[in-house]
């Protein structure tokens, strides 16, 4: 317990550098926020007097000050494009974004994980090199060309998807709200067919998204199973005459989680900052489409609301992989 | 040395004979380094002519590749992007390699503050959205080719300053470092001449690596709107530009940057992946 | 600590405000022929058109959820396509009106049935309520308001309950149009005043809800994604629309509109790249409705204040060499009327009007040579992002051609944010941009974009003072021979000066489904769902 709060009060700088150098690069945008807001035909009194009300004509250290005192009273401020509080948005949005994530990380352990296995079974032979390849090759794509590419494909072309037109289809309804995961929240009201909508919506960005995240995992997965299978139990395993699958799928690969775990954790949260030009091509309503748009806009509050929100998931996913990886290895307890 | 050295080379002759996926992916970095270097003089025309009565024309013998909406060449235009798409990505890393680097040389050797400093601006970096802060410094100080390669480097600082950190860490206490402490080497001293040369090859690991992510996020800038200008040739513009007329079938203006793109980032991965194993056949995976 | 408690009452405002959005429809569901799906870029930002940052999509929640004194009258355009009538009105609110014999006023009825969506009678407080907050909120509503010389709330008079009078401030024949545009539109003042939480012209609550007697209510708004609209079965003003209930998606990207339109997963699609509108035209597989904006152009501007197009020999020269042809077949894809080629002095009054200037390389290179002494020049020319798909190919033409007579030129891509703040500035050398009035008349476009006054508009920083005699003659004019010699006057003045050269005049394209019928276009080219029409 001790641990944890250590840790949470250790990331507090960090958290405020973060602060800190959002605000300062959110006021060097050339955009004039003002000028913007103030609409096509606006006089020079009416742009002013949009400044004043925004506070823009403070000083730099006043605005800051401003802007703490709003956060300690968890105030993250308007968005000015959407006319929306941010708070409100973030946490609309932020369900789309990670249940987008979510789908694309376990579609990629879906494949990438028994590929690296089956990359370190078979070391050195085609198989591995076609692993190296496939992984390569999917963390070399531009997300925003595969994503276009699969839409004109599967969409288009096949008409196997259906419309990317965000996170259901415009004739279905959104389900009841638990867990903002529609495919969780679907099926918890037993609603099967508005499950079968959400999850056609969100296969290709998934899948847009995990072909990026193949390479780290299947990556891990090789590397550790490799250094596993060369241990001493998993030879004395062998020896005492256990099949090979047995060996492979029971002793070596459940040994061999532990790494890929920690991997996971760094990936998704790569993955959740990363996925904002996927929610771009897709329409996904998720808070890395809207950090972009309010980024082109200098509209400053969703910005840096969004960066404060991705720095404290970072952070508490970091402790969380800790944790995790001290519960399941004792040898991690004795580095702190 | 020399017995070193040619230990080196050997070493490097079995990697590339046992894993000919290294062996094309040299091949294929010889090509884009030609293709960065000869750029305009082997570009079948002028990248930025515009013809537009030959605008949106499928490839055919003429135009390999085919023409844009202003009816320019996209081969030409795909040669002569090499040079700029290569060059940011090339100066980010140099750039990224050298303060990053340094700054965790710096952080492994002496500990202490210095360590703890480098370690918190490497922190805060992590914790921001990378590709948001890269889009964030480049719409906050415009969009030049500078811009960019320093938005590039600095979402890359961790990964440097962490890896050379760690090297030096390990190397500090190493036998010869001591040997040259008592022989009356200053510190500074012993980092240039003696620590550096050490972590250098795992250095150079790490920018092959990185170069491929540096272009794609230079693209990724692009696409954005927050590229370089036009009408300079870019993969990612190009890409960009040609994604919108995928939909209505002139699908050649974004598949061959984009597959050029693709290409070049993928030659990295797999030589850094390459260069590796030459450099440290321990980490092998 | 103002700005706090700003921005904690707006918190608590929109609380409030989100059962009233969200309450459903208890009638039987809509079906599929009365249901429309609309995908367009983006969507609304607030519910409030008068409300200071109103984006363009606000204007639809204006035309379709409020409705205003009085309609512009529809005229057949093409085939399923009607347009508004400038000259000629239809009752919105106001059942008759009568303008008095001074021609300083103008006396209205209002509907006696007319009632909000919180089923209040209209009364002609409301009015004045609406009209008084449209000139005092700032803004952009007040200077829309201003430009038909509705100054003051002093000019908005409820003579009773269901009498209205607006008192002139002078002649003006912009009055009457402004009052049918999306901004005086008449708002349920108590129920806005009951939820204001002490602001006088309610400007959170209305941001966040709709409180109006539209033909239509806003039943979802869930920003940046979609706006979902049903039927109000109460509406007195008029025809009780077919269309029952109205999603509009925001899908960020052309292309997947395209597709979506394409493969009939929408009814209508909105705002395309031109290229994108001449396929789907060509194919014919859904209809194109293109009206030529009214009012409005693609032009290359240059800055007559700073060097170097202080010299109209350049700018001339400019004019010259800007390449039309390639242009309107490479850029527009054929999507708008060329403006260029014409005679001079000009053919015929009226905005946008073809310019004498087409593409003569000699003529170019001779006023550069005169001009600049053969030494030839660098500058740069300046675009906004957001309209790349347009502005970056023409700007690359211009660019190319230009490098032709010796003028360099650097182009300046920016976005949309910073694109506003340079205009302002106005050090751009050379802008391409697009402006055009809601109230097509040349005096109006003149005066945004001409007139010594400066307005943002005002790209090229142009001063002249014979210039401005002449646009101010024309807005005011007696009689119908002055005003065309006005006309005539700073229209040949602008094409020998030109400080703007004018390119081409845009479609607004809108692709829909063949069975959709009673396109209407609207000037503030927003959709009018009252008019729309699904099914055989």
């Amino acid at each position: 317990m001790r641990a944890i709060l250590l840790r949470l009060v250790g990331a507090i700088p960090t958290l405020f550098g973060v602060v800190l150098v959002t605000f300062l690069l959110t006021r060097v945008l050339p955009g004039d926020t003002a000028t913007y807001f103030a609409g096509p035909t606006a006089s020079p009194e009416s742009i002013a007097q949009i400044r004043t009300s925004l506070g823009l004509d403070r000083p730099l250290p006043e605005q800051f000050w401003r802007y703490l005192v709003d956060l300690g009273h968890g105030d993250l401020g308007m968005s000015l494009t959407t006319g929306q509080p941010v708070k409100t948005e973030l946490v609309n949005r932020l369900p789309a974004s990670a249940e987008l994530t979510l789908c694309g990380l376990l579609l990629a352990i879906g494949i990438a994980v028994p590929l690296g296995v089956l990359a370190a079974v078979r070391q050195g032979s085609l198989i591995d090199h076609a692993c190296r390849v496939v992984a390569t090759a999917g963390v070399s794509l531009p997300v925003f060309f595969t994503g276009l590419l699969l839409v004109y494909v599967f969409y288009f072309l096949l008409g196997w998807s259906p419309a990317p037109l965000g996170r259901l289809d415009a004739f279905a309804s959104a389900p009841k709200q638990h867990t903002g995961f529609y495919l969780v929240d679907t099926l918890w009201a037993g609603d099967f067919e508005t499950f079968r909508a959400a999850a056609a919506q969100i296969i290709l960005p998934a899948g847009t998204l995990a072909l990026f995240a193949l390479a780290p995992i299947a990556r891990i997965t090789r590397a550790s199973m490799l250094a596993v299978l060369g241990s001493e139990f998993i030879r004395t395993a062998r020896a005492s005459g256990l099949s090979g699958p047995t060996v492979v799928l029971t002793y070596a690969l459940r040994n061999a989680l532990l790494p890929v775990v920690t991997v996971l954790g760094m990936v998704f949260s790569f993955l959740l900052g990363a996925n904002v030009l996927v929610e771009k091509v897709f329409a996904w309503p998720g808070i890395g489409s809207y950090a972009i748009e309010a980024l082109i806009a200098s509209d400053y509050a969703p910005v840096q609301g969004f960066v404060l929100t991705m720095a404290v998931l970072y952070v508490l996913l970091n402790l969380a992989i800790d944790l995790v990886n001290r519960a399941i290895d004792p040898r991690a307890r004795r580095g702190a | 040395m020399s017995a070193a050295q040619t230990s080196t080379f050997a070493h490097a002759r079995y990697v590339l004979g046992e894993n000919p996926v290294t062996l094309i992916a040299a091949l294929l970095f010889a090509g884009y380094a030609a293709m960065a270097v000869l750029g305009p003089a082997i570009a079948p025309y002028d990248p930025l002519a515009s013809d537009t009565m030959r605008a949106l024309q499928a490839p055919t013998w003429a135009h390999v590749f085919g023409t844009d909406q202003l009816g320019r060449d996209i081969l030409s235009r795909v040669i002569v992007a090499a040079r700029v798409d290569l060059g940011i990505a090339l100066a980010s890393v140099v750039l990224v390699f050298a303060a990053g680097g340094l700054a965790g040389l710096a952080a492994g050797f002496f500990g202490g503050w210095v360590d703890a400093v480098v370690g918190r601006i490497a922190d805060t970096i992590m914790a921001f959205p990378l590709f948001v802060l890269a889009m964030g410094i480049v719409a906050a100080l415009g969009n030049t080719i500078p811009n960019i390669v320093l938005a590039t480097a600095i979402i890359n600082f961790p990964l440097y300053a962490r890896v050379a950190r760690a090297e030096t860490m390990t190397r500090r206490e190493a036998g010869f470092v001591d040997a040259a402490r008592l022989s009356g080497h200053r510190d500074g001293a012993l980092l240039v001449l003696q620590v550096l040369p050490n972590i250098m090859p795992i250095m150079v690991v790490q920018m092959s690596l990185t170069m491929g992510y540096a272009i794609l996020n230079a693209a990724g800038l692009s696409f954005i709107g927050l590229g370089v200008r036009p009408p300079t040739a870019e993969w990612g513009i190009m890409v960009a530009e040609g994604a919108g007329f995928i939909v209505s079938g002139e699908w050649w203006i974004a598949l061959f940057p984009g597959a050029t793109l693709m290409l070049a980032v993928f030659c990295f991965n797999l030589l850094g992946d390459g260069l590796r194993d030459i450099a440290d056949p321990r980490r092998r995976t | 600590m103002k700005r706090r408690v700003f921005l904690k009452s707006a918190a608590g405002a929109a609380a409030l405000a989100a059962p009233a959005i969200k309450q459903a429809a208890a009638q039987p569901a809509p079906t599929r022929n009365e249901t429309l799906i609309l995908v367009q870029e983006y969507g609304p930002n607030s519910m409030d058109m008068q409300g200071i940052g109103a984006a363009q999509p606000v204007n639809g929640v204006s035309l379709n959820c409020y409705d205003t004194l009085i309609r512009f009258k529809r005229k057949p355009f093409a085939e399923g396509v009607t347009v508004f009538d400038l000259e000629n009105f239809e009752p919105g609110l106001a059942a008759s009106w009568q303008t008095a014999s001074d021609g300083m006023s103008c006396t209205f009825k209002l509907r006696d049935n007319a009632q909000f969506h919180s089923k209040r009678p209209v009364t002609a407080r409301d009015v004045k309520w609406s009209l008084d907050r449209a000139v005092k909120i700032g803004g952009f509503a007040t200077t829309q308001m201003a430009a038909g010389s509705l100054e003051k709330p002093e000019q908005f008079v409820a003579v009773d309950d269901k009498t209205f009078r607006i008192d002139f401030a002078r002649k003006d024949k912009l009055t009457m149009p402004d009052l049918a545009v999306t901004i005086p539109f008449i708002i349920d003042s108590e129920t806005a005043m009951a939820n204001a939480a002490g602001d006088p012209l309610a400007k959170e609550y209305l941001k966040n809800n709709v409180a109006g007697s539209g033909a239509f209510k806003v039943e979802s708004w869930k920003p940046g994604t979609e706006t979902i609209y049903v039927r109000n079965d109460d509406w007195a003003c008029g025809d009780l629309p077919k269309l029952r209930r109205v999603i509009a998606r925001d899908i960020p990207s052309p292309s997947t509109r395209r597709a979506l339109i394409e493969r009939g997963d929408a009814d209508i699609s909105y705002g395309l790249p031109p290229k994108d509108f001449k396929d789907l035209a060509d194919a014919g597989k859904v209809r194109v409705a293109a009206v030529p904006v009214p009012n409005a152009i693609w032009y290359v501007a240059m800055n007559t204040a700073n060097s170097p197009f202080t010299d109209v020999r350049l700018r001339q020269a400019v004019a010259w060499a800007v390449p039309y042809e390639k242009i309107m077949s490479a850029a527009m894809f054929g999507r708008g009327v060329p403006m260029y080629g014409g005679p001079q002095p000009v053919a015929k009054i009226g905005w946008p009007v073809p310019s004498h200037y087409k593409v003569d390389m000699d003529k170019a290179k001779a006023l550069v040579a005169a001009a600049t002494g053969g030494a030839g020049l660098t500058t740069s020319l300046l675009f906004d992002a957001g309209s790349a798909t347009i502005a970056e190919p023409m700007a690359i033409l211009v660019q190319e051609s230009l490098a032709q007579i010796g003028i360099k030129v650097e182009l300046n891509k920016v976005p949309g944010a910073n694109f506003r703040g340079e205009l302002n500035k106005k050090t751009a050398p050379m802008v391409i941009n697009r402006f055009g009035g809601w109230l097509d008349f040349p005096d109006y476009f003149f005066f945004w974009n001409y007139h010594g006054n400066n307005s943002i508009f005002n790209v090229a920083s142009y001063q002249n003072k014979e210039m401005d005699k002449l646009i101010d003659a024309a807005r005011f004019a007696p009689d119908a021979a002055s005003y065309e010699r006005d006309v005539r006057g700073f229209l040949d003045m602008g094409m020998d000066q030109v400080p703007m050269v004018p390119v081409c005049q845009p479609f607004h394209d809108v692709a829909m489904q063949k069975y959709i019928g009673g396109y209407h276009y609207a000037p503030s080219r927003e959709p009018d769902f009252r008019y729309l029409t699904k099914g055989a």
